[in-house]
Order: structure tokens, then C-alpha cells, then sequence
């Protein structure tokens, strides 16, 4: 069980486990280029050995990297469950071929907790009751994050649109405008 | 209540808040940081991806099976079929009808033949594809109606269930008479985290599966019985679930990565891509329902008719327990003296289908709702006022001779939900973005017609018809490394995004007066909790909860009186002591924790129900949820481009438990009843889906969500914990009625189809 009150934990912090990089395949045959690179993952130079051309950023991440925030529900750029900022603009990154990442800034959800804490956009996203299942949320983090870096006054149907490419089946997407607000409101409050 | 898509604000407090109280979900922080482990993010370092095998023909026969070449790839390490399982090679909820893997004849498209496992996911597709399948394609059978005459398609036969419901004088009259036929396309639960989940060969010869699923203990039973393990060999641990909605209930993975996890010896990780998802679970029963309504000139229901045929595709699953509950509640919360019902769920080659909320209240409920407007029209007569006359209530009879004992403020939804406030009137130089169709310069302003309707709908809580649903719960109250009491909850209810994890530490907290309440992963070392859905998780593992949480209380008060030479019965046990109920002595929790921790163990069984008998009559049903639904859209008639502006909903929710969870629950719901009424349909053709994927199935996005505005009704109900009702499902039973109605208000348009599409508007 985790430490963490009340939270169970499935086998153990994947995020926290570095040995994914060591995974094994695949052989070098002509079936499947391999190819050994270097992305910049949240500030951090990781290294990809011997790893099939053909994946894509989100498989690394998940796979490869041990970054296993981003998810995979739809596989091709329709749910944004995916969603990293790359170079700063934000990408579904199943989309992506991780081979075609490098030389990329890449931020996922991971990067974007500050010191251990949780960033004023994720702290909304739970006190507004915007996270039910939670399969969404990783993604709606990235995009209304970046929405906020880049528009800071954004209008709720600007924020709608922003996020229209980020799907949520739980909530009805009520509440996580609620914590869109609600990140408006403190960061101006903040500044007055 | 917070208003809609405002934030909630909330007041800092030293004591931990407790049952009805806007408690912060305990997963939510590793959830936004993207720690959270959910079932497709598991990991061991030896482990080997599992892939599927699924036949491209919704009907044919197998002729042969060539493994050969898959096997012969190197990084590929068992290829599995049929032959490979030692038990029963057939599963399924309530009938074991559903092959493993499909081996001599295959009944529709995507069915299961074979699973893989390889060194990588790439790798183990190719070998998905590098195995030759010889068919003898067959004719699918793909209509239902002609199905309950055709010859079988399965051993079982194709007719799942007939229920023939006949109540009061199934031949009354009355003088005016209504009639309609309507049809149900299906809906995909679309639960966002794909079937997955990690299974692990133990030493004993076992397995372990961590997965994400609604219902352990029942997996675990199917499995067993495929691999021919003894039940405590197998052994279940709930993995992050991402969304369930009913497609959870049947198995998916479960016994492919099990068997593949045994063959090989090592982790097989197994994860849907969405495509397999579309052909992995079961989805919402498409439907065809014709009713005829009877009622006096006042508006008096005298009698509603019906026929319906559920398309239940080509196997079992819960059908037979889906239209029970379409026929039961067919004529929806209303006073129903006569009624003449005949429902059927069949077998055919199309996809499976089964569980998804609201759990055949919903296709009814779309098609009596509208039935309730042709009469209204028929009578002229205010639609409300029609649903208000024949409103039902306690100790009312439904359809099955039942009598409601408990609170049914059917009465109090509909004045609530038409009380509460209307949006703005459209604006001329309104946003693009805000028009039917969005800012594609398609719809124009002029052409945009406001329409506003009106649903009621209702349903059964929990398992019915003489099933003995029940969820169990260990409870153990002992000092933490601090020196400070802890209380840790083990239940096997699976936590899909509902909030059961909040709601347990809500109770816990209530009961022993504690501030720690730690959550024991679930799984099936603890007994069964049942299934979350049914909207029955707050009530029966809540339930259990309490009971447990009693338990432990009655021995502190025990300990703490022996202590003070007095009687338990004189003790109270309140925030972190026990005191006397006259506060003159006290024992601190701790101090009474000294002797050792203090555990509990308590089932809940919700009162008996009955089967129904060969009439459909019977109290068959424990308690029942009511909510009415108001819709306001926007249509642009000549593009058939629909637009929901607003929904407004009054809810019976007993006691909302936790404010905050009820808002996102109704919220949630309403998008998935939205979905139905104008976008959502698994598309299927001949037997195949021709849509398996986000691309061209149609979700809700923030954009077609409109505000909610909500209210509920809370009169607690009797013997049940907290007087607390579900909450789950009402938002999709009438949600979907509303918005049709409103369109129907907007256009004139009949509209008997659900998803309603733009050509059912435009042309």
C-alpha cells in the first residue's frame, strides 16, 4: 500500500522506476530499424538505445522512458489523453514518431509539478472535483496549462475550444471549467 | 451546491470533513501529477505483451488454424487457442454461452480465436497477422426481430429472454389512444482507459492479475473456472480503472493474459488499443420499441402497450437482466392501472451487448417520454401537466404489481427541474463558436430555432429479482507509527472514477471519529463487494462499511467501558475519544487502542427481492431512483445541426453523501445521455462495425457539453445507509428524452430515432 493515505498504488510507482529503459527488444533485424537517440525530456537528457524507429513518442515515453503520465486512449491524436508540449506547442504525442522528437523540448504532465507540489492548475483540478476516473486528466493538465501560459485571460468558450480536442467521458467536463476559473481567479488575485 | 462551471469554494478546516460534506477525492493528487498507476501504465521488467487474435467475419465457420508461422518468429513465446485451456472453455455473467476463443464457428466481428505473446507490441501484432485463419464465411444473421424465428445460431438457441409482462386488465381502453414505434442505435461506453491490465504467474501454480475491471470476486470466478485453478489460486488486485460504465462487467483480457501469463511463465502485460476496445466489451442494446398508450380524457393513464425486441448480439451477457428492466420500468414513473408488455433480448451475429448505465431504462424511457408528448398533444394538454397527474409515489404499484415503499418524488423532480432557471434568449451577434454546427460559417443566426423539452425517467438501485446482492467490508482501528489511531478499509469494491474511495473514508471518518482512514488496495483477498454498477456502490458497500465500522465501535466502547467500570450503552465514541454520554469521563481512542487494534469484518445484503413470475408481476426491485430532465436547444432546421444550450435536471438523491461527487456524477451522466441523443452510434452494417474509434464514434467535447443546472430532492430513504439513493444513473436514463423532445419542439420533426442525425432533421 501506498504511503500515501488512502490511495492504493497497483504494483508499485512506475514513475519511479528507472529499468524500463532496459527493456529488451527488439532484435536487429531488417524488420524492425533500430535507431539510439537522446530526447529532453522535462529538463532531462534521456537516452533511447536500440529502439525500432517505428514508435511513437507516447510508447517511449510510457515504455521506454518510465514517464508513464501521458496516456494512450485512442492511438490516433482524436482524445488528448496524450497531450506534451514540444518546443512549447502541444502535441498529441501518439502522433509523434519519438525518432522525429529529438533535438525537441519536451514537456509531459510530469514536468509541470513544481518542487514535489502540485502546480495551481492541478491543485484546482482537485479541489473543484474535476478529476473522476482520471484516465483524461493527465492531458487536460498539459492543454489547459498551456492555454493559461498563453492566454491568461482566455473567455470559458475559449477555453472550451481550447480543450475540444481533449476528451473526458467521467464529468461532463462541469468541473474542470470550474478549475479553469478558478486558476483565473487566484493567478489575478495574485497579481492585484 | 456550486452553480454551474463555477468554482466551488471551500472553507479550510482543521477536522477532516465528514458525510455530507464536499470531501476532496483522496486519488485526485496522484492523478494530476500523472503517478497514478492505471492498469495500462504496469510494468515488470521480464514481462511480454499479449495481443488478440479476432475474426474479420461477424459469421462463418473456422475452417482451420495455422499458428505456425506466428510461432516460428523469433521474440514470439506462446500462441493460444482453444485447444491450450484446461477448463471450461466457455464464459459469461449469468450464462456461460461466450467461447474463450471462438474455435469451430465464429458468431461476430472481432470475436476472439487466438492470443499471442511477445517480446513487443509491434511484434506481437505481426504475429497477430501472421496467423492464417481458414473460413467458410456464413450469412450473418443481423435482424433482430428476425432473429426470435430463425434457425439458432448458437446451441443456446437466439431468444435470451421473453418477458411477458401482463398487469391489471391488459385489454383495457381508454379514450384516447397513442401509438408509436422507436428505435435505439447502439452506444459504446467509451470509458477512456483501454481493457488492460498485467497478469503474473505465481509460484503455486496460480496467477495474479492486476486489472481494471467493476467487478473482482466475478472475474476471478470465470477465470478459475476457464483455467481449472481452484478460486484462491487466482487471485485479483484492481488496477487503475479508467472509466467503466457498464463495459466492464463482462470480461475482456482477463483469461487471455492469464492462460498466456501460465503458458509462458512470465508477466504478460495486455493492453486494447481503442479499435480493440470498440470489438473487446459489450455495448448499450440497440432497440426497437412500439408502445401504445391508452388515457382518459382528463389525462388519466389507463393502459400503455408494448412490444419490444433488444438486440443482444451474439451472446448472453446481462441481457436477460436488461429487459427485465426495460419492461419493468417501460411506461416510466408514472400510475399505470393496466398494462400488456412483451419484451424480448436475442441473439445475433452483431456486437455483444449488455451493461451500460442506466441498463435498459434508458431505450424505454427515450420512447415513453415521447409517447407522453403525442398523448399530451393528443389531449392538449401541457405536457407537465400530464406527467404530474400520473406521477407516482409512495406506495404506488408499478408495472409489476410492486408496491413502492419508499420515496419516489417523481412530483417534486418535475416542479423542481421546471423551476429552475432558463438560459439567456439566443442573441443575434452571439459567438460563432456558441451556433449549431460551431464557427464553420454553417449555420446562420436567422435560420437557428430554440426548442425546449421536458423527460422523466427512473429506475431500479442495486441488483434485483431475488438476487442476493451483497458487498463485504473489513474494518481494523489500530494506532499508526505516530501513536495516533488509523482505521483501514478493505473492501473489493472497484473504484472506476465514482468517488467509492472518497465516500468510504467519508464514512469511516463518521463512524470511529478518526482522522487516518487508509484505503487497503481491492482485490479478492477481502469477500466480494459486488459489481459497481447498478448505481448500488454507495448503498451496499457503503452498507458494509458502516456495518463494519459498527462492529469495531461496539468493541472500543466495550474496551473504554471496562476501563471506566461502566456499561458500553453509557459510552459514546465521538472525535478521538470514547466519553460518557453524560461527558463526565472520557478514554481517548488511543488509550483504548493500547490493548491491541480492533477489526471487524460485516457483510450488507439489501432486502430480499423476488423473481419476477410468468406475468412479470413480483416485488422483483429494492429501491428506485427518480430525476427529471430539461432540455434547451438550438437547431438550424435546413443543416439538421443540433445544439444543447442548456440542461437543467432535479435529482432523488436520498442524502447526497458528498455535494461535490453528486454535481460531477450528474454532470457526467448527462454528457453520456447527450451523447445518445445526437451523436453516438456504433455504426454497424452486415454484422461489422464500420466506426471503431474516436475518429468516427462522436464523443461529447466541452464544445457540444452545455452548463448544467442542477437541483436535487433529498428525502432519505429508509433502510438504506445514510438515506442515501445512487446517483449514477438517473442522468442518463431521461437526459437523453429531454434533448430529443427539444428538438422535436424546435422542428415539429417526429424524430423516433435516437442518435437523432441531421438528415432525420434536414430532410
Amino acid at each position: 500500500m501506498s504511503d500515501d493515505p488512502g490511495v492504493s498504488d497497483a504494483l508499485h510507482d512506475p514513475t519511479t522506476d528507472d529499468s524500463r529503459g532496459a527493456q529488451g527488444f527488439p532484435r536487429p533485424d531488417g524488420d524492425f530499424p533500430l535507431a539510439t537517440y537522446l530526447l529532453s525530456v522535462n529538463g532531462r537528457e534521456l537516452p533511447v538505445d536500440d529502439a525500432w524507429i517505428g514508435e511513437s513518442l507516447l510508447y517511449v515515453l510510457r515504455e521506454r522512458l518510465g514517464q508513464p503520465g501521458s496516456k494512450n486512449a485512442c492511438e490516433q491524436g482524436e482524445c488528448g489523453s496524450c497531450s506534451v508540449l514540444m518546443d512549447g506547442a502541444l502535441v498529441a504525442s501518439c502522433c509523434v514518431l519519438a525518432a522525429d522528437a529529438v533535438d525537441a523540448t519536451l514537456t509531459t504532465v510530469e514536468g509541470l509539478t513544481g518542487g514535489g507540489g502540485l502546480s495551481d492548475v492541478q491543485r484546482a483540478f482537485v479541489e473543484q472535483g474535476a478529476v473522476q476516473c482520471g484516465f483524461c486528466i493527465p492531458g487536460m493538465i498539459v492543454a489547459v496549462t498551456d492555454l493559461l501560459d498563453r492566454s491568461p485571460a482566455a473567455s470559458e468558450l475559449e477555453m472550451r475550444e481550447a480543450i475540444s480536442g481533449n476528451l473526458c467521458r467521467c464529468t461532463g467536463y462541469g468541473r474542470i471549467v470550474a478549475a479553469f476559473h478558478q486558476v483565473q481567479q487566484e493567478r489575478a488575485d495574485a497579481r492585484a | 451546491m456550486p452553480a454551474p462551471s463555477q468554482p466551488a469554494t471551500f472553507t479550510r478546516r482543521r477536522r477532516p470533513p465528514g458525510l455530507g460534506e464536499s470531501v476532496l477525492r483522496p486519488d485526485a493528487p496522484p492523478k494530476v501529477t500523472g503517478e497514478f498507476a492505471f492498469s495500462s501504465d504496469l510494468h515488470l521488467d521480464n514481462m511480454v505483451w499479449g495481443k488478440t487474435v479476432r475474426s474479420p467475419h461477424p459469421a462463418a465457420r473456422i475452417v482451420s488454424i495455422d499458428i505456425g508461422p506466428a510461432l516460428a518468429m523469433p521474440g514470439v513465446h506462446a500462441v493460444v487457442t482453444q485447444d491450450d485451456l484446461w477448463g471450461s472453455r466457455t464464459y459469461g455473467l449469468e450464462h456461460h454461452d461466450q467461447p474463450v476463443f471462438a474455435h469451430d464457428v465464429v458468431r461476430f466481428h472481432g470475436e476472439p480465436i487466438a492470443a499471442v505473446a511477445a517480446d513487443h507490441p509491434e511484434l506481437a501484432a505481426r504475429a497477430c497477422a501472421a496467423i492464417t485463419i481458414e473460413y467458410d464465411v456464413l450469412e450473418p444473421l443481423v435482424d433482430a426481430e428476425r432473429a426470435i424465428t430463425a434457425p439458432p445460431i448458437h446451441p443456446d438457441g437466439n431468444v435470451f429472454r421473453h418477458i411477458t409482462l401482463r398487469h391489471g386488465d391488459p385489454e383495457a381502453t381508454g379514450d384516447v389512444v397513442v401509438e408509436g414505434t422507436y428505435e435505439v442505435g447502439m452506444q459504446d461506453q467509451a470509458f477512456l482507459g483501454p481493457e488492460s491490465g498485467l497478469a503474473v504467474p505465481s509460484e503455486d501454480g496460480g496467477v495474479e492479475l492486476y486489472v481494471a475491471t467493476q467487478w473482482l470476486h466475478v472475474d476471478r470466478d470465470q477465470i478459475a473456472a476457464c483455467l481449472n485453478l481452484p478460486r484462491e489460486k487466482v487471485r485479483l488486485s484492481l488496477a487503475g480503472t479508467g472509466g467503466a460504465f457498464g463495459g466492464r462487467e463482462d470480461l475482456s483480457m482477463q483469461i487471455h493474459a492469464c492462460l498466456l501469463a501460465l503458458v509462458t511463465g512470465r508477466p504478460v502485460k495486455m493492453v486494447y488499443s481503442r479499435e480493440e476496445s470498440f470489438f473487446g466489451h459489450v455495448h448499450r442494446h440497440p432497440a426497437r420499441i412500439w408502445f401504445r398508450h391508452h388515457a382518459r380524457r382528463d389525462g388519466t393513464l389507463v393502459n400503455v402497450e408494448s412490444r419490444m425486441v433488444f438486440d443482444g448480439g451474439a451472446y448472453a451477457s446481462s441481457s436477460t437482466a436488461v429487459i427485465a428492466n426495460a419492461t419493468c420500468f417501460a411506461a416510466g414513473p408514472y400510475r399505470v392501472p393496466n398494462a400488456k408488455i412483451d419484451g424480448w433480448a436475442v441473439r445475433t451475429n452483431n456486437p455483444p451487448c449488455g451493461a451500460m448505465r442506466g441498463f435498459g431504462a434508458v431505450q424505454t424511457s427515450f420512447a415513453a417520454e415521447a409517447q407522453m408528448d403525442k398523448l399530451a398533444a393528443a389531449l392538449d394538454m401541457d405536457p407537465l401537466e400530464l406527467r404530474l397527474r400520473n406521477a407516482l409515489r409512495t406506495h404506488d404499484q408499478l408495472l409489476t404489481g410492486q408496491v413502492i415503499i419508499g420515496v419516489a418524488p417523481v412530483e417534486e423532480c418535475i416542479r423542481a427541474c421546471a423551476e429552475l432557471p432558463m438560459p439567456p434568449a439566443a442573441e443575434p451577434d452571439a459567438d460563432l463558436m456558441t451556433l449549431p454546427g460551431g464557427a464553420g460559417r454553417t449555420a446562420l443566426p436567422h435560420n437557428v430555432r430554440r426548442g425546449v423539452g421536458f423527460a422523466v425517467g427512473f429506475k431500479n438501485l442495486a441488483f434485483s429479482e431475488g438476487f442476493d446482492d451483497y458487498s463485504s467490508a473489513r474494518v481494523r482501528l489500530e494506532l499508526g507509527a505516530d501513536g495516533e489511531p488509523v482505521a483501514i478499509v478493505h473492501v473489493a469494491t472497484a473504484e472506476v472514477g465514482q468517488g467509492f474511495v472518497t465516500l468510504a473514508q467519508q464514512i469511516a471518518r463518521a463512524e470511529l471519529g478518526v482522522g487516518t482512514v487508509l484505503l487497503h488496495p481491492a482485490d479478492t483477498q477481502v469477500g466480494s463487494a459486488g459489481s459497481t454498477s447498478a448505481s448500488r456502490q454507495t448503498m451496499v458497500s457503503g452498507g458494509a462499511v458502516q456495518m463494519a465500522c459498527a462492529g469495531v465501535r461496539e468493541v472500543v466502547l466495550e474496551r473504554a467501558a471496562l476501563d471506566l467500570h461502566l456499561a458500553p450503552a453509557d459510552m459514546v465514541l465521538g472525535d478521538g475519544e470514547v466519553t460518557t454520554k453524560d461527558g463526565t469521563s472520557r478514554v481517548s481512542l488511543a488509550e483504548a487502542l493500547r490493548a491491541g487494534p480492533v477489526e471487524a469484518y460485516r457483510e450488507f445484503h439489501h432486502a430480499p427481492t423476488e423473481p419476477l413470475d410468468e406475468n412479470g408481476q413480483g416485488n422483483a426491485h429494492w429501491s428506485f431512483a427518480f430525476a427529471a430532465h430539461r432540455a434547451v436547444v438550438d437547431v438550424d432546421e435546413e443543416l439538421g445541426l443540433v445544439r444543447v444550450v442548456q440542461m437543467a435536471t432535479a435529482q432523488d438523491v436520498g442524502k447526497a453523501l458528498n455535494p461535490l461527487a453528486v454535481t460531477g456524477q450528474i454532470e457526467g451522466g448527462i454528457a453520456q445521455g447527450l451523447g445518445l441523443a445526437v451523436m453516438e452510434e456504433i455504426v454497424v452494417a452486415d454484422g461489422r462495425i464500420r466506426n471503431p474509434s474516436f475518429t468516427d464514434y462522436l464523443l461529447p467535447t466541452p464544445l457540444d457539453m452545455p452548463p448544467v443546472v442542477q437541483t436535487w430532492i433529498e428525502q432519505p430513504e429508509r433502510g438504506v445507509p445514510y438515506g442515501a439513493k445512487g446517483v449514477g444513473e438517473p442522468p442518463t436514463i431521461s437526459s437523453t428524452g429531454a434533448i430529443v423532445a427539444a428538438i422535436r419542439a424546435a422542428t415539429g420533426r417526429p424524430l423516433t430515432r435516437i442518435p437523432v442525425r441531421p438528415d432525420d432533421i434536414a430532410l
